[in-house]
């Protein structure tokens, strides 16, 4: 869509327009930068985004220039004509134009044309042509008449075409107009004529043009207000003989044809032209942009202030004289298509390309890492590292198992997979891992039935993958409900957000007991049941005790006396998991892994009351098994810990409370957890007694060692 | 080897002065320091960060700027407003310029090190041409508002940022005139404060200039627009501190919260060439300001308040584990302050403007090893010798008989004579002290107290003769023609026949007192002396090197002993060699003359030549004391070095007789509890 931005101005100071506008506005050699040659004796350089002025100059009073100022391309000077026969060329440093080059010309000077790429062109008003280097090496030389007497040259524009400039103006003669176009590839000038239909006698008031491959085309805005197309042909048939113009009709009325302002006209692109002039004949002057395949109007700003019916467009600037400032409108056109104007993103990868890793392998070095000051020594690891990687086979194993991560079987992904983490010692072993990881799930999303839960497993337990390299995993795990894979991720990764783990929580107790009998659980955190179950004497009398005690001896509390009714019931419940080994090893997982208390807590607050009753009644028997010895630790090869398996209760309590309150089934267990939270103030309330006699006592200790400023010792060396 | 009564001696109460400036000679791989006090100390990094030269501090002349210029010059300039250059040669002050502007805050030398810039408090920043002898004053830049903290060149020379109140500038260095001022914000934590001090700026050769300042930010500015870059807000504290590595890949910031951060230019992603500016590694080495940081092309150097100076290797640019990868924090100074009076039992400490006399207690109890005696009588606190006039004591000595004391400070020389009448003691200064005897970098007596040897500061050794009051100037060994090195450590024997000297890059001369005359020189090592001693008897000169090799040179027979080409050939133990603090002290066992007894700042060592060497296997330390009675009798013939390590910090160790050593400790915690209160810091909670 073409869209206009917001107007900025680009000096506040009142440029000498006159009733007649700017000479000109031109490119430089710097893009952001442009010449600005008002109608008097002045040459403004603006930065436009800075929006303020690098330079300024301008000629003696007395003098006038006559010829907008434009830049050498080739040199980054600034030619300017004043009183249309001399020449001033200078540069940014120069500060005063009396004292920069001059040259003093046999003919007067109409314009001078500059484009990138090529020399300066200088255009003389009787319509003769030449490169300034030519014109320069001798000045005086004789300047031939082309145009005949009365013609007036109204309108040229410079253009590249093929590498070949091409020069192209326009004539007026008593309302006929003339175009010649200059090849100076073939230094053919042709000449063509306009032809008018029946009702023409309006005068045209603004060209533009922009070449095709075999055209020029020309639009012209008539002081109808309507914009016709004249194409004319590059290469010309017949050179020789004089040629007429057709021009057809584009848009009808885009201006009110009776404007009291000039009005103007420039294309912008190949659908888009920029018109400046007043819409309806009252109405203020307008900045409108059309598109002229569909016809439609884009975009139209008001410009109240006037304008001097003359518009610039370079870069993605139009510039104007709004009022009396020059005034500069970005304008943006992206390319529109029916798609993005329905709203449908379009697919930006393509896929034969390269995607870039996201992986980043911190161990290889980084140039910067490896100063100049490194000794010989490095240089010499590095040069060994070099031949390491030489003696490698030409096709190394971790491009291969990418390119079968892509389209092979699940078998053999697995068969190059267990190849490559074989050799592991690859410098860009992280990377490699990274790459398969992504390229696995991406397979997995795009293919439901592709899920290789074996490869998947390896990758994670190489040590090198983390949640935030490949968020992906766990969703796709979730999904399949694959818990083996959960809690191996839970073990092995040391960032999952709180979100997900409690989105495994919730399936860790929501699988089915035979699901889980099939599963193969790392079972190391788990102590053996069974092994409990054979010591139950024992523990009855330990249990009894609770962490040294008893709290049938707090008789004042009633509840106990609903619990004491059937010790015997009690004990059992307490004693016998509640949940199978599988599901106890899983929960460990959880129980192991690393939240934040604020973020975990919302979101265990979705899991069902039974789903919650059950992991507390699970936790409280892992408590009661962890006051069993003196240690307070659980037996196993990675048990949780006291404190993890207290504050989940905690967490969970806080999180569902009023609707564990609400459950019948839950009650005995918060009047159990309750009870143990009783039992352990008074435990804590009785040590806080013994820890100030213990205080005393290190203090006694502390003094000895202090020895004060001065002391005799004795000291024995062996 | 021994049971020794030990004087644990804890009432030192030697507090060192904050470091305020570091500037590190890449050339010469040296580190000049500054402290509060004006003293200004120059550090080896080569030599195992050994300090090998200082120069003593002044009241008035507080450094707030050091730099290094022309190669090897070092310049500081400081509030009173003056320009020094020191005589790195000489060891004193080459002269004193005053740059008129008020005080000194900021100073830097150009990057071709001609020309050096002062940023003074009235907000003028003043060129200074280096002349061959001398600095001329050159011109001025644009005068600003307020006063300049801090300058930087950029490294094409072509501009410099001034760091002010409020703002930074940015000059144009052959017009001096401000091309751009650049307003820092004074929004601390979305607070206005009421100030923003520029601490610190860094010029980089691309044009981005780096601030840091009061308000806890490091910010980096376009110079070619004057535009804000980039902003890091670092600390709740002031950033204090800025320094630039040679490369311009890394830079490191110090802020009054004593956390060093690590800043690295590194690539965007892994391949490509776009490189930005990262916050890599906090250090939090120090508990005080940290007021002052370098770079060196392998470590972070900074120091401040809490008075340590520390050197944090960068172990991406350490390639093999040795000296160089350890972190070290230098916080005593490598030379001694103590000296010691045999007979009478007294200890002299130095501190910066005064001295003190202490007597040691006795006791008359035995004890087995760990024990602590009751005292029979307390130390006693004897004198307390204040100096005249602003300059900080260089050194110190009693005589070993305790009847003499004296001491040098840059410009003048005391002697004074103590006497002893049971419990009373007077003192008595020696006048008409000869004229060219103004200062002193070393004195010390001769083991009968007779003679009195001074290093003075042209570079010559003289010889005094006390005898009952009075005093006589009987030589002065010249320094070699066209050399100027001053002597910073003598040693003597105990019959007084010889006196070795030891400069800081010349080596060790042995001069015969008798016939006053050079007898030779000790063959040239590349590491500088940290302490030196002559046994007696046998007259061997023990000199330890700060790369911790200890050599044995026997001064009758002019050539290396047998055990020390021994110990060369054999090697020390690599332990020995990864001590990171010099010995500073040795002596000698009166009945024992196998035993050399020395020490540094973490343990006490007695080597006993008759015992076989250690090789790397040995275990060299055994810090548990034996248990059973066979194992005593292993231990004790296990190998030549027997190290203790219950003393430290140790600052002096001598044998005052037989079985009796007197240990003078320092403990960090007593340093600390002098210091200002730090920053305080949250641990816990948000």
């Amino acid at each position: 869509m073409a869209s206009l931005e917001e107007e900025f101005t680009l000096s506040s100071v009142v440029l000498n327009a006159g009733s007649e506008g700017l000479l000109g506005v031109e490119q430089t050699s710097k893009t952001d930068q442009f010449l600005v040659t008002d109608n008097g004796r002045t040459v403004i350089l603006y930065k436009v985004s800075d929006q303020k002025p690098l330079g300024s100059w301008s000629v003696k009073q007395g003098q006038i220039i006559t010829c907008p100022a434009v830049c050498n391309f080739q040199t980054g000077e600034y030619i300017v004509v004043h009183d249309n026969k001399v020449l001033r060329i200078w540069n940014n440093e120069d500060v005063n134009l009396d004292k920069v080059f001059k040259a003093t010309l046999s003919a007067e000077v109409c314009r001078i044309l500059s484009v990138q790429g090529t020399e300066p062109l200088v255009l003389f008003k009787e319509g003769a042509v030449r490169g300034l280097e030519a014109l320069l090496a001798e000045p005086q030389q004789k300047i031939e008449t082309v145009i005949s007497d009365e013609e007036v040259i109204k309108w040229t524009k410079f253009f590249i075409v093929f590498r070949h400039p091409v020069l192209i103006f326009i004539t007026e003669k008593h309302g006929n107009y003339f175009a010649y176009v200059q090849m100076f590839n073939s230094r053919v000038l042709s000449k063509y004529t306009f032809l008018f239909g029946q009702d023409e006698n309006s005068i045209i008031e603004s060209f533009t043009a922009s070449v095709d491959r075999k055209f020029i085309s020309l639009m012209s805005l008539s002081s109808d207000g309507c914009i016709y197309e004249t194409l004319i042909p590059i290469r010309p048939t017949d050179p020789e003989k004089n040629q007429s113009l057709v021009r057809s009709l584009l848009f009808k009325a885009v201006v009110s044809g009776d404007a009291r302002h000039g009005v103007a006209l420039t294309v912008l692109d190949q659908d888009h032209v920029a018109v400046l002039g007043s819409p309806l004949a009252a109405s203020k002057e307008c900045l409108s942009v059309w598109n002229i395949k569909f016809q439609t109007l884009q975009n139209s700003k008001e410009l109240p202030q006037g304008t001097s019916g003359q518009l610039w467009y370079y870069g993605e600037n139009l510039f104007m004289l709004h009022g009396r400032s020059l005034t500069v409108i970005p304008y943006k056109c992206e390319v529109s298509s029916l798609a993005g104007a329905l709203g449908k993103l379009k697919h930006s990868q393509d896929p034969g390309t390269h995607v870039v890793p996201h992986f980043v392998n911190w161990e290889t070095p980084q140039e910067c890492g490896l100063g100049a000051q490194n000794s010989e020594q490095s240089r010499r690891i590095l040069r060994r590292r070099k031949i390491e990687v030489s003696l490698q086979p030409e096709v190394p194993p971790s491009k291969q198992l990418l390119s079968t991560v892509m389209k092979d079987s699940e078998k053999h992904i697995e068969v190059e997979l267990r190849k490559f983490l074989a050799i592991k010692q690859t410098p860009d072993f992280h990377t490699v891992i990274g790459d398969t990881v992504t390229g696995l799930l991406e397979r997995c999303k795009a293919e439901p039935s592709f899920y290789p839960q074996n490869c998947l497993m390896q990758l994670t337990q190489t040590h090198v993958l983390a949640y935030s390299l490949c968020p992906d995993l766990m969703e796709i795990a979730l999904q399949k409900k694959d818990v083996q894979l959960l809690q191996l991720c839970l073990q092995h990764f040391p960032d999952i957000p709180e979100l997900v783990t409690c989105a495994c929580l919730k399936v860790f107790l929501s699988i089915a007991d035979d699901s889980l009998q099939e599963t193969d659980v790392n079972m190391e955190s788990v102590f053996d049941c069974s092994n409990s179950v054979r010591d139950e004497k024992m523990e009855e009398q330990t249990e009894i005790l609770q962490n040294g005690f008893n709290p049938e001896e707090d008789k004042c509390n009633k509840c106990d006396q609903e619990l004491n009714e059937k010790p015997q019931a009690k004990t059992k419940e307490t004693t016998l998991c509640p949940v199978i080994a599988k599901r106890a090893a899983l929960l460990n997982a959880i129980l192991h892994s690393a939240y934040s208390e604020t973020f975990l807590l919302p979101h265990l607050k979705d899991i069902p009351a039974q789903h919650i009753t059950l992991f507390l009644k699970y936790l409280y028997f892992l408590y009661l098994k962890c006051s069993e010895n003196a240690t307070l630790t659980l037996p196993g090869i990675h048990p949780p810990t006291l404190n993890q398996i207290m504050d989940w209760i905690c967490l969970l309590l806080d999180a569902n409370f009023t609707v564990v309150v609400m459950m019948p089934e839950a009650k005995r267990l918060l009047i159990n957890l309750y009870k143990l939270v009783k039992s352990q103030i008074s435990v804590y309330s009785e040590l806080n007694k013994i820890e100030v006699s213990f205080r005393e006592l290190q203090k006694l200790n502390q003094e000895k060692n202090n020895r004060g400023l001065y002391s005799i010792e004795v000291l024995e060396l062996f | 080897m021994g049971e020794f009564k030990v004087h644990r001696v804890r009432f030192f109460n030697y507090v060192p002065s904050a470091i305020r400036c570091v500037a590190y000679n890449n050339q010469s791989n040296r580190l000049a320091v500054s402290r509060t006090d004006g003293t200004v100390e120059i550090y080896n990094l080569s030599a195992n960060y050994f300090q090998e030269k200082f120069f003593p501090g002044h009241e008035s002349r507080a450094t707030e700027a050091l730099c290094w210029a022309e190669g090897q010059r070092l310049f500081s300039a400081g509030l009173n407003g003056e320009i020094i250059e020191y005589d790195l040669q000489a060891l004193n002050i080459k002269y004193a310029m005053d740059a008129f502007g008020g005080p000194i805050w900021s100073m830097a030398a150009s990057p071709s090190g001609s020309q050096l810039l002062v940023g003074c408090e009235d907000g003028s920043v003043k060129l200074f041409q280096i002349t061959p002898d001398k600095i001329q004053f050159e011109r001025n830049f644009d005068r600003q508002k307020s006063r300049i903290l801090s300058l930087s060149w950029r490294p094409s020379g072509t501009h410099i940022a001034a760091g002010s109140i409020d703002y930074i500038s940015v000059f144009d260095v052959k017009s001096g005139s401000t091309v751009h001022k650049m307003i820092v914000d004074r929004q601390y934590m979305g607070v206005s404060k009421r100030k923003c001090i520029v601490w610190g700026v860094a010029f980089l050769s691309d044009g981005t200039v780096i601030s840091v300042d009061s308000a806890g930010k490091v910010q980096f500015w376009d110079s070619a627009t004057g535009t804000l870059v980039k902003s890091h807000l670092i600390a709740n504290a002031d950033v204090q501190s800025i320094a630039v590595a040679n490369q311009e890949d890394s830079f490191v910031v110090g802020t009054a919260e004593g956390t060093v951060f690590h800043f690295q230019l590194v690539p965007v992603t892994s391949n490509s060439g776009e490189k930005q500016w990262v916050r890599t590694k906090p250090f939090q080495h120090h508990t005080h300001d940290v007021r002052t940081v370098a770079h060196s092309p392998t470590s972070l150097i900074s120091g401040g308040t809490d008075t340590h100076l520390v050197i944090r290797p960068l172990m991406e640019k350490v390639e093999v584990k040795n000296y160089d990868a350890a972190l070290r924090k230098i916080t005593f100074p490598h030379r001694r302050l103590i000296s010691c009076s045999r007979k009478r039992q007294l200890l002299l400490f130095q501190f910066a403007h005064h001295l003190e006399l202490w007597r040691l207690g006795s006791t008359v109890a035995t004890g087995k090893n760990g024990d602590t005696l009751p005292l029979s009588k307390n130390a006693d606190h004897l004198l307390y010798l204040k100096t005249k006039g602003p300059e900080n004591i260089i050194c110190s000595c009693i005589s070993p008989c305790g009847s003499w004391i004296a001491y040098s400070t840059a410009s003048r020389f005391f002697l004074y004579r103590l006497n002893y009448e049971h419990d009373n003691l007077s003192l008595k200064r020696v006048s008409k002290m000869p004229a060219f005897l103004r200062s002193a970098l070393q004195i010390l007596f001769s083991e009968d107290s007779t003679k009195l040897f001074v290093a003075s500061n042209q570079g010559a050794l003289h010889i005094f003769q006390l005898s009952g009051g009075s005093f006589k100037h009987l030589h002065a060994f010249q320094p070699q023609s066209g050399t100027v090195e001053a002597m910073c450590l003598l040693a003597v024997s105990a019959d007084g026949n010889w006196l070795a000297a030891s400069g800081t890059s010349a080596g060790v001369h042995v001069y015969n007192v008798k016939q006053l005359k050079l007898h030779c020189t000790v063959p040239a090592y590349n590491f500088p002396v940290t302490a030196m001693a002559v046994a007696p008897n046998t007259n061997n000169l023990v000199i330890a090197y700060s790369d911790q090799q200890v050599f044995e040179y026997s001064i009758p027979d002019k050539h290396y002993t047998d055990w020390s080409r021994t110990v060369q050939k054999h090697g020390f133990h690599h332990l020995w060699l990864q001590r990171d603090t010099p010995i500073t002290h040795i002596s000698f066992h009166p009945k024992r003359p196998m035993h050399i007894l020395l020490h540094d700042a973490y343990m006490f060592c007695i080597i006993d030549k008759s015992l076989p060497l250690p090789n790397d296997k040995t275990l060299f330390y055994n810090p548990f004391p034996p248990t059973n009675e066979s194992d005593v009798v292993q231990r004790r013939t296990a190998h030549a070095f027997k190290i203790s390590k219950i003393y430290k910090p140790l600052l002096f160790m001598d044998l005052l007789d037989e079985r009796t050593l007197v240990a003078v400790e320092r403990p960090l915690d007593d340093i600390i509890a002098q210091l200002p209160p730090p920053i305080k810091k949250k641990k816990f909670g948000t």
